[in-house]
C-alpha cells in the first residue's frame, strides 16, 4: 500500500510542479525573462486568497477569477514599467538574462519583504473542504485532488490557446526566434509582454490552488521558484510538454525517495535528476523541438 | 603609468592593513564589530569577483563555502589546532568546489546561475539531514577561546592575501584567458585555451577564500546551526556589493563594500521591519543606475577627463 500511496502522492505533487512551472516557461521561453521573484507571486496570491476566504468569505475557487486577472494586470504592467528598460539596453540574449536575473532579484525582496510586512513570518493555513476520498484503497484529500483538477483544465485550455489560436501561435513563434517573428508582422515587444504577463496569472493559479492544501509562510517563495525553474530547464525552456512531463517525474521521484529512503533527502533527488538531463540533454528533456 | 597605478595600489593596501591591525586598540565591541562586518564582506565580495567578475559566470553559491567553512570550525573546532581546522575546511570546499565546477562550468549563463543558487541549499539540507540522523542534534555550540580582535587580525590577513592573489592573477596569462572566456567563450576555446581547467581551477580557489571566511568568523557566533551558516541572504549582499562596486576590477568590490556595510547596519538598527524591501529598492536602483558599478562610472569619468585634457592642446593649436 505504501507503494501506491507514494504513486499517488507523486502524481498529485508531480502535477502541481508542472502547473507551477506553466507560467514560468512562458515568462523565460517566450519573453526571455528569468524572473527569479516568480514564486513570490505564488505566495502573494496565496496570502491574498487566504485574506479573502477568512475575512470576508470568499471561497477560494472563486477567489481564482478574482486574484488572476490582477496579477495578469500587474505583471503586464512591471513588464511594461520594469523589465522593458532592460530588453532595450541589452544587447544579446544572455546579457538580458543576466539583467533579468538582477532585477527581479530586487523585486523579490520587495515582494517578500511586503508579505512579510503584512503577515508576518508565521505559516498560514486555513481548511476550505476536509474530506478524504479513497481510491483503491489509498486516502486522497479532496482539496488535494480538486486542486489538481483545476491544475489539468488550465494546463489543457492553455495548451489549446498556444497551439490552435493565431495569438498563441504567435506567442509560440517569438519563443523560438524573436527576430523572424518580427519580420513577419509580429509585434514583438506586445507579444513578451503578453506572455509574462500571462505566466504572472498563471503563477497567480497556481498560488491560489496551492493555498487551498500546503501550508505557507512570507519566505517560501524561494523553494517554489526552485522547483519551477529546475522544471523549467529540465523540459526545454517554452515547452508546455516539457514542464508537465518534469513535473511529475520531479513529484514522483521526490514522493518515491520521501516514502522509501529518507524524507530529507528530497532536495537531494531534484538536483541530481536536473543535473543528469542537463548533461545528457543541455536543451532539456524536449529541447528546441516543438511538441 | 601602470606602474604608478601599482604602487598607489600597494601603498594603499599597506595603509589598509595597518589601519585594520592598529584598530582594536582604539575601538570598542561595536567598532570591532562593524570592522568583522566590512573585512568579511570584502573578502567575500573580492573573492567572487576573482571569479564571476572576469567570467560573467553569476554565482550565487557563495554562502555554500561560507557554511562549509562555519561548519567545518564548529565540527573539529574543540579537537583539532585551530590552523589545522582552517587547512581542512580550505580543503574540503577546495574539492567540492572541483566537484561541482567539473559538473556545472559547462552550463552556460543561466543554468549556471540556477545550480549555483540552489547548491547552498542541497549543502544546507545535507548537513540538516546529517545532523539530525547521525549526529543527533542540529544546532552545535562553539566555544573556542578567540577574542573579537583577533578575527579581525585574521580577516584583514586574509583580505590582504586575497588582493595580492587577484592582483597576480590580472596581471599573469590566467587572467588573460579568464577575461577572454568572459568575453568569448568558442573564441577562448579557438585560441587553444584550457577554458575548463582555468575556470574549474579559479571557481575552487575563490571557494576557498570563502570557506576561510567563514571558518573564520564560526567563533564569533557561539551558536551555529544551518540556517545561519547557510543564510541565502549572505550569497546575496555579496552578489549587490561587488555589482554596486564594478566585478570588472580588483578594487571594484571593496568599494561597493564600504557602503553597503554601512547601509546595511543603518537599516536593520533603524528599519527592521523594511530591511527587505529597502534592500530590494536598493538593488533594483544599483541595477537600474549603476549598470557597471562604481569602478566603472569612475572610468567613464577617467575617460570624459582624459579626452577633455587630449582635446585642449589640439583646439590651441588650430587657433
Amino acid at each position: 500500500m505504501a507503494f501506491l500511496d507514494a504513486l499517488l502522492n507523486g502524481l498529485t505533487l508531480g502535477g502541481m510542479y508542472a502547473l507551477v512551472a506553466m507560467g514560468l516557461t512562458l515568462q523565460y521561453g517566450v519573453a526571455r525573462i528569468m524572473n527569479l521573484s516568480y514564486g513570490e507571486f505564488l505566495i502573494a496570491a496565496a496570502f491574498a486568497t487566504y485574506w479573502l476566504f477568512q475575512l470576508h468569505a470568499i471561497n477560494p475557487l472563486l477567489a481564482l477569477f478574482l486574484v488572476v486577472p490582477v496579477a495578469f494586470a500587474l505583471n503586464w504592467l512591471i513588464y511594461q514599467v520594469l523589465l522593458n528598460p532592460l530588453v532595450k539596453r541589452s544587447r544579446t540574449r544572455g546579457e538580458l538574462e543576466v539583467n533579468s536575473i538582477l532585477a527581479t532579484f530586487g523585486l523579490l525582496f520587495v515582494i517578500q519583504g511586503l508579505v512579510l510586512l503584512l503577515f508576518g513570518s508565521n505559516y498560514f493555513s486555513y481548511t476550505y473542504i476536509n474530506t478524504v476520498v479513497m481510491l483503491a484503497g489509498s486516502p486522497l484529500a479532496m482539496d488535494r485532488l480538486l486542486a489538481v483538477g483545476f491544475a489539468v483544465v488550465i494546463g489543457a485550455l492553455l495548451y489549446l490557446a498556444l497551439m490552435r489560436t493565431r495569438p498563441g501561435t504567435a506567442l509560440r513563434a517569438v519563443s523560438v526566434d524573436p527576430r523572424a517573428a518580427q519580420l513577419v508582422g509580429i509585434n514583438v515587444r506586445a507579444a513578451s509582454a503578453m506572455a509574462f504577463a500571462l505566466g504572472g496569472g498563471l503563477v497567480a493559479a497556481s498560488g491560489v490552488l496551492v493555498s487551498m492544501f500546503t501550508t505557507f509562510n512570507a519566505s517560501m517563495g524561494v523553494v517554489f521558484t526552485m522547483k519551477a525553474l529546475i522544471v523549467v530547464i529540465m523540459g526545454g525552456a517554452g515547452n508546455l510538454l516539457g514542464a508537465l512531463a518534469a513535473g511529475l517525474i520531479l513529484g514522483l521521484a521526490e514522493s518515491f525517495v520521501s516514502t522509501y529512503v529518507a524524507p530529507g533527502l528530497t532536495l537531494a533527488v531534484t538536483f541530481a535528476l536536473f543535473l543528469l538531463v542537463l548533461l545528457v540533454r543541455p536543451t532539456g528533456m524536449m529541447g528546441r523541438a516543438e511538441a | 603609468m601602470m606602474a604608478r597605478s601599482e604602487i598607489a595600489g600597494a601603498l594603499l593596501l599597506c595603509a589598509g592593513i595597518a589601519f585594520f591591525a592598529l584598530l582594536p586598540g582604539y575601538v570598542g565591541g561595536y567598532g570591532l564589530s562593524m570592522a568583522i562586518n566590512f573585512l568579511m564582506f570584502a573578502i567575500l565580495a573580492t573573492a567572487w569577483a576573482l571569479f564571476s567578475g572576469p567570467t560573467g559566470y553569476v554565482s550565487l553559491a557563495t554562502v555554500a563555502f561560507f557554511g562549509i567553512g562555519a561548519y567545518s570550525m564548529a565540527v573539529l573546532g574543540e579537537t583539532l589546532p585551530w590552523a589545522a581546522v582552517i587547512a581542512i575546511s580550505a580543503t574540503i570546499a577546495f574539492v567540492i568546489a572541483l566537484l561541482v565546477g567539473l559538473s556545472t562550468l559547462r552550463l552556460r549563463g543561466v543554468y549556471f546561475v540556477i545550480f549555483s543558487f540552489g547548491l547552498a541549499e542541497l549543502i544546507r539540507q545535507l548537513v540538516n539531514w546529517y545532523e539530525s540522523t547521525h549526529a543527533g542534534s542540529v544546532g552545535r555550540y562553539v566555544f573556542l577561546d578567540i577574542s573579537q580582535q583577533q578575527i579581525v587580525w585574521q580577516l584583514t590577513a586574509v583580505l590582504a592575501l586575497v588582493l595580492i592573489v587577484g592582483w597576480l592573477i590580472g596581471r599573469s596569462r590566467v587572467g588573460f584567458a579568464l577575461r577572454m572566456i568572459g568575453d568569448d567563450e568558442t573564441v577562448a576555446l579557438h585560441c587553444g585555451i584550457n577554458i575548463t581547467l582555468i575556470k574549474v581551477m579559479v571557481f575552487a580557489l575563490s571557494a576557498t577564500f570563502m570557506a576561510v571566511v567563514g571558518a573564520i568568523l564560526a567563533p564569533r557566533w557561539t551558536y551555529l546551526d544551518p540556517s545561519i551558516a547557510f543564510n541565502p541572504n549572505i550569497s546575496f549582499q555579496v552578489l549587490i556589493m561587488a555589482l554596486l562596486g564594478g566585478a570588472r576590477r580588483l578594487y571594484g568590490p571593496i568599494l561597493g563594500v564600504i557602503p553597503m556595510v554601512l547601509l546595511f547596519e543603518y537599516l536593520s538598527a533603524n528599519f527592521p521591519h523594511l530591511f527587505s524591501v529597502l534592500l530590494g529598492i536598493t538593488f533594483l536602483a544599483i541595477v537600474y543606475l549603476v549598470p557597471n558599478g562604481v569602478a566603472g562610472l569612475y572610468d567613464t569619468y577617467r575617460r570624459k577627463w582624459r579626452e577633455r585634457g587630449v582635446a585642449q592642446p589640439a583646439r590651441e593649436g588650430s587657433a
